[in-house]
């Protein structure tokens, strides 16, 4: 049962990062990204990550991509970008270069398979909560505190920083 | 059975995916979208590892990425609009400003 669920997660996060990549239309594109993040989220949920999998719809599917496509929507193409065809770029080194990403990843798989290391024996650090939202917050508020304010500071700089660039004149 | 390789391999296929859109795409929002893909893939990593060993600081890090992959949309979409006024396009062969 997990298993055929999570081959199916699998097929449809793989399929729909295809289409991300693939399609030529980018509202098109933009779709077919939400849906991949959906199904991302489900297999949070299958990992026993139920909370992450709400933030993954909300800041993802629901925030991220209504940025993208607000900007897609901004940016009207009278021209299609890829039309312009530059005779320097090679696309061909382009797919050569994920061949060899991919060998290499390959490579370290096969070896892990062939030669597993040993078990990780790493205490978990579990709240005095119970459930996977609770034991995240804590630790969120507790061990991860102070990186917890710098990733809020750094989603105001960013904001501002957006905010500034978009920005005709201030 | 599902062991942590299966969950590493989807991972790196996503990850790959990813790659390849940045490298071979030249809609600059489309390579926006396969960086999102890529730190997606990072993310499933950090999950199945925090399954794995019981452990649910690998899901804090997920939520810091999740952050930065935020900010980071946030201000290349910034830019991307910006330039978008000076130039009148989002083709990344024609951006071309500080390279020579």
């Amino acid at each position: 049962m997990y298993a055929i669920a999570f081959y199916t997660l699998a097929a449809f996060i793989l399929g729909f990062a295809v289409l991300v990549v693939s399609t030529k239309d980018t509202v098109h594109s933009v779709l077919f990204l939400v849906l991949d993040f959906l199904f991302v989220a489900a297999l949070y949920v299958l990992m026993g990550a139920p909370f992450l999998g709400v933030i993954q719809v909300l800041v993802y599917a629901g925030g991220i991509v209504v940025l993208y496509l607000f900007v897609v929507m901004l940016v009207n193409l009278k021209r299609p970008p890829e039309a312009h065809q530059d005779p320097h770029r090679r696309t061909k080194l382009g797919f050569g270069l994920a061949a060899a990403v991919l060998l290499e990843l390959g490579v370290i798989a096969g070896y892990g398979m062939t030669r597993p290391g040993p078990a990780l024996v790493v205490p978990g650090v579990v709240g005095p909560m119970a459930g996977n939202t609770e034991q995240v917050g804590w630790l969120l508020y507790t061990s991860y505190l102070i990186p917890f304010e710098i990733a809020s500071m750094l989603l105001l700089v960013a904001m501002i920083g957006a905010i500034v660039l978009a920005k005709r004149e201030l | 059975m599902i062991t942590p390789t299966h969950y590493m391999l989807l991972s790196a296929a996503l990850f790959i995916i990813g790659v390849i859109g940045v490298m071979v795409r030249r809609n600059i929002i489309i390579i926006f979208m396969s960086i999102e893909l890529i730190l997606n893939a990072v993310n499933i990593n950090l999950v199945a590892f925090s399954a794995q060993l019981q452990n649910n600081i690998g899901q804090v890090f997920a939520i810091f990425v999740i952050a930065v992959a935020a900010a980071e949309a946030a201000v290349g979409l910034g830019i991307i609009l910006a330039f978008y006024r000076n130039k009148e396009t989002v083709n990344i062969d024609e951006m071309n400003l500080l390279k020579w």
